[in-house]
């Protein structure tokens, strides 16, 4: 810490001259397992139940309990809920980063900390608000061992004071967030918030001009995680069997899922589960009991991140080439190897689209928001039995595992789509079925499922040669035949995945192209770039892969596209590289992050300002 | 000119014929290959709905098998050593199906043998045969882990690491019928594969089945003549169906009924030991005395008629999950307004 070097700014002093409202971001430092989640909750709800557009963004370490933790909210009249690179409020609660975290911030921030940490003798160019955090915890906590953990609800007194944020609120998210069986557990931690909230009344005078007003901007929605908003989707899906392993940050999808399962659907007339989930051995278990599951008709499902997906690698491909379906929803973290397991990123791009040896193509889904999380479920489930085919829903540990703001879900409207499936009446009005045949153009073959009670249904899977009557073949042409109505298979998904979300600007010269989560950094950049630096900027968001064909015409609509990829080797690039005409490819520009952290537009609009030559 | 033969036919008047499959391409006298005609047997025998079984392998000559039995049914050959998962999986999708897993020493106890244990313990309700014959087969003649120390293989090498036991590890970790036979012994493979049938939980069947073409040799501990001398059967078995009502005469002390799940009996005749085939302690006894004494034990080594499978623990519905129509499967706008409310 020594190191560092104290910011030669301007001293504060007195009353801010002007105010900023509802334009802030405030970044809590605590240590994991100090049950900081309950405040930041807390905090981020009181601020979304007052009607301005909120994000909350837990940064935390692989670990259980002890090592640095930050929370960041963003609050954003103007209903930008990316990451915000500056942070503005600061509450700093771990003495191991505080210094570090005070270095950090930009002039002008305000800091409210634990007295005895002394962080205003660091700088001089800062808001300082020092609370005696142990001591006014100790009078509304008799029990000591409970101290650690309402010691936190103070600080959400402190900003309430501070940014002017209701008190009614802070108490009914409290509320909320115990729900009526931890009444006891509430009331303390309110009374926790009400010390801090008049202890900075009494002692702190405010000088930082950020504040909080009561907006509209919020009405209806919900506040959700995206790993929940999978597992509503997968329920509303219809799906019937979950295997899975454990393994950050994919597991709250499933456990999610498990509780969503049991209460809405167990039989009403028989009181019997309509729904199986195993906690399997490993992953490669949990997705061979999915294959299982979608080849006897099941509608099944996994969810995992990196490593899991390396590991099913090899099943992925039994899956493509027996053509078996299943949806796996792949919530991405940072790579290589164990890599960092908290932290986000878009790194498995590459990988998925051809996981397995041999020549596999696998479709993938990319949800921005829990809406398309809960959406896409459905189109997930119903593509991956259309077409007979492994499909990923790919999403990462921002989405994941992040509280966001979101429109209340639509319910499904659409039938489930069941797929090409012969009944033993098909069967026998047929005449028996050549499995692998492509009868209808589209690639697809029809199937049946064991149980079929028809001499002629049966048919023997297998992950070896076969003709289109499913039997072993290791004959050169039957080989190809396969191989080349898979190809074409996959061509006629294009159609048939989401269709890509494309903004035009007027006079754009340049474009931006990219998928899931880096969609709220894009669109802020699209604002900061015309008016900032007067460059407007279209932008076509890939919701699915494969491509759809209107990418081909955004590109040469623009002079320059940017590529947006939360991946250090440009893999979204990489991947259009693969089928875009050279004259296309030369349009090409990537812009990268990955460090780990949800992409900010503030990293986005500086590489194009530069690549610009602005 | 008289009439055609009526053909014979089973109970539920399907002929030996339904059950075969195509023709093998396993080397001729391979065990594996009498393990198939028993399995046609016994599940015509049985009376078996062919169209309601569904046959599992993994990669190896035993896992090619499924091809030629049973070619009314389901079949689906997977990946190395993973056939307990898919079978898993298929079975939670349709509990209603009779599940058969064909598989290999090398599919089991090498690269498949943390699936196997899992598989086992959760109790999986299936039939899993391991047509056991200590070498690989279709990669010339490298040993597998059920190996014994000491056996050579056909290069004259002898093999220097124990073997995994694997109705051993059934046994201790929770599979609830456990059998080894031979696949040279038509009777007593017979009767343990229609007790399998008639058993509603995991049924593991170590069947020797000895490789003529890489491990019959002198020196192997997997090869005909070896196991014809070794061989120690635990006791006589007979096979008495729900549907056969015969009743017989049970000897005071001789013989013991089994009773299984769907009403038949595995009737079990002492030899010359005594032994009770529900007590699993001394099944485990059983078979390290007889890894001392260099014997082979076969026959019903463990049978536990009342542990509930995993489907049963998991209290699916009766009907299977796979054709449950889209009003059980999608919970109503009410829930989702629930769901969404309560996120506000």
């Amino acid at each position: 810490m020594s190191t560092l070097e104290v910011s030669p700014a301007e001293p504060l002093s007195g009353n801010s001259r002007h105010s900023i409202t509802n334009d802030f971001s405030i970044q809590v430092a605590t240590a994991n397992g100090s049950g900081s989640q309950t405040a930041n909750t807390v905090l981020m709800r009181s601020i979304f139940q007052m009607g301005i557009p909120v994000s909350g963004k837990n940064m935390f370490p692989s670990n259980i309990s002890g090592l640095p933790t930050w929370f960041t909210i963003r609050a954003s009249k103007k209903g930008y809920i990316g990451r915000r690179k500056e942070i503005d409020i600061l509450v700093a609660m771990n003495p191991e980063t505080a210094r570090e975290d005070v270095m950090k911030l930009g002039s002008g921030a305000a800091v409210v900390y634990d007295e005895p940490l002394k962080l205003n003798e660091l700088r001089g160019d800062l808001h300082f608000y020092p609370v005696p955090f142990d001591k006014l915890v100790a009078a509304v906590c008799p029990e000591a061992k409970l101290r650690k953990l309402v010691k936190n609800m103070l600080y959400d007194g402190v900003l309430a004071k501070l940014l002017s944020i209701e008190m009614d609120e802070v108490r009914q998210a409290l509320v909320k967030q115990f729900g009526q069986k931890k009444a006891k557990a509430a009331e303390l931690n309110w009374n926790a918030a009400q010390a801090g909230y008049e202890f900075a009344e009494k002692n702190l005078l405010k000088t930082d001009p950020y504040r909080v007003e009561r907006m509209n901007a919020t009405a209806g929605k919900i506040i959700i995680d995206g790993n929940s908003a999978c597992a509503l989707g997968a329920m509303f899906a219809g799906v019937t069997v979950v295997a899975w392993y454990p393994i950050t940050p994919s597991s709250t999808l499933v456990e999610s899922l498990a509780v969503y399962l049991k209460r809405f659907r167990m039989d009403p007339e028989t009181g019997k589960a309509t729904y199986a989930v195993v906690q399997a051995e490993d992953e490669l278990a949990s997705i061979g009991m999915a294959l299982g599951a979608g080849w006897a008709g099941a509608r099944s499902m996994t969810a995992t991140s990196g490593p899991g997906i390396s590991l099913m690698s090899e099943f992925i491909g039994l899956g493509y080439y027996a053509e078996a379906p299943a949806v796996i929803y792949n919530v991405e973290r940072v790579g290589p190897a164990t890599g960092l397991p908290t932290r986000t990123q878009q790194g498995d791009l590459l990988t998925t689209a051809i996981l397995s040896h041999g020549d596999t193509q696998h479709p993938m889904y990319f949800p921005c928001s829990p809406e398309e999380c809960f959406t896409m479920s459905s189109e997930a489930f119903d593509l991956a039995e259309r077409f007979q085919t492994p499909v990923f829903v790919m999403t990462d540990l921002d989405l994941g595992m992040n509280n966001w703001m979101a429109d209340p879900f639509p319910y499904p409207e659409k039938p489930i789509d069941r797929g090409k499936v012969l009944t033993a009446e098909d069967i026998e009005r047929l005449g028996g079925f050549a499995r692998y045949r492509d009868v209808d153009g589209d690639g697809v073959g029809y199937r049946t499922l064991p149980g079929t009670r028809h001499p002629s249904a049966a048919y023997f899977t297998r992950g070896s040669g076969h003709n289109d009557k499913a039997q072993y073949s290791e004959r050169e042409d039957d080989y190809i035949n396969n191989l080349d109505r898979l190809s074409h298979k996959f061509d006629v998904m294009r159609s048939h995945v989401a269709a890509p979300e494309i903004h035009l600007r007027e006079k754009a010269e340049i474009g931006f192209i990219a998928i899931g989560t880096s969609d709220y950094a894009v669109r802020e950049s699209c604002d900061q770039l015309e008016t900032e630096h007067g460059i407007p900027a279209s932008y076509f968001r890939v919701r699915a892969y494969p491509f759809n064909d209107q990418l081909k015409d955004f590109i040469r609509r623009h002079s320059r596209v940017y590529v947006v990829d939360q991946n250090r080797d440009a893999q979204l690039l990489s991947l259009m590289r693969l089928e875009l005409d050279a004259e296309l490819i030369a349009k090409l520009r990537s812009v990268r992050y990955y460090g780990g952290l949800p992409l900010d537009a503030r990293t986005v609009t500086d590489e194009v300002v530069k690549q610009e030559g602005k | 000119m008289s009439a055609a033969p009526t053909p014979k036919v089973n109970r539920l008047g399907l002929e030996v014929l339904n059950y075969k499959g195509s023709k093998t391409t396993l080397c001729a006298g391979c065990g594996h290959n009498s393990i198939s005609e028993r399995i046609v047997e016994c599940f015509y025998e049985m009376g078996v709905d062919p169209m309601m079984v569904a046959k599992f392998s993994g990669i190896g000559c035993s896992s090619k098998s499924p091809a030629y039995f049973l070619g009314l049914s389901h079949g689906f050959n997977g990946v190395h050593g993973r056939m307990p998962a898919i079978a898993t999986g298929a079975l939670l999708a349709n509990r209603n199906l009779i599940g058969l897993g064909v598989t290999g020493d090398g599919d089991t106890a090498s690269i498949g043998i943390g699936q196997f244990m899992h598989l086992v313990r959760r109790n999986m309700p299936m039939i899993y045969v391991i047509e056991d014959n200590g070498v690989y087969g279709l990669t010339k003649g490298q040993f597998s882990a059920t190996a014994d120390m000491g056996s050579t293989a056909k290069s004259g090498a002898a093999n220097a690491l124990p073997p995994f036991d694997c109705c051993a590890l059934a046994l201790r970790w929770g599979a609830t019928l456990v059998a080894r036979s031979f696949s040279g012994d038509k009777k007593q493979l017979q009767t343990v594969l229609k007790t399998a049938i008639a058993h509603k939980g995991l049924a593991v069947i170590d069947v020797i089945s000895p490789c003529v073409t890489f491990n019959d040799h002198a020196g192997s501990t997997k090869s005909y003549s070896y196991i014809k001398d070794h061989e120690e059967p635990l006791h006589e078995l007979d096979f008495v169906p729900f549907f056969e009502d015969i009743s017989v005469e049970i000897g005071e002390g001789e013989i013991r009924d089994v009773r299984m799940h769907d009403g038949s009996s595995l009737r079990i005749r002492k030899i010359d030991r005594e032994y009770d085939p529900t007590d699993r302690g001394k099944a485990m006894s059983a078979l390290e005395q007889a890894e001392r004494d260099g014997e082979v034990l076969t026959g019903v080594l463990y049978v536990n008629t009342s542990q509930p499978t995993f489907i049963e623990q998991l209290e699916m519905m009766d009907e299977p999950l796979a054709t449950l129509p889209e009003s059980k499967v999608r919970p109503s706008r009410a829930a989702l307004e629930d769901a969404m409310e309560e996120l506000r």
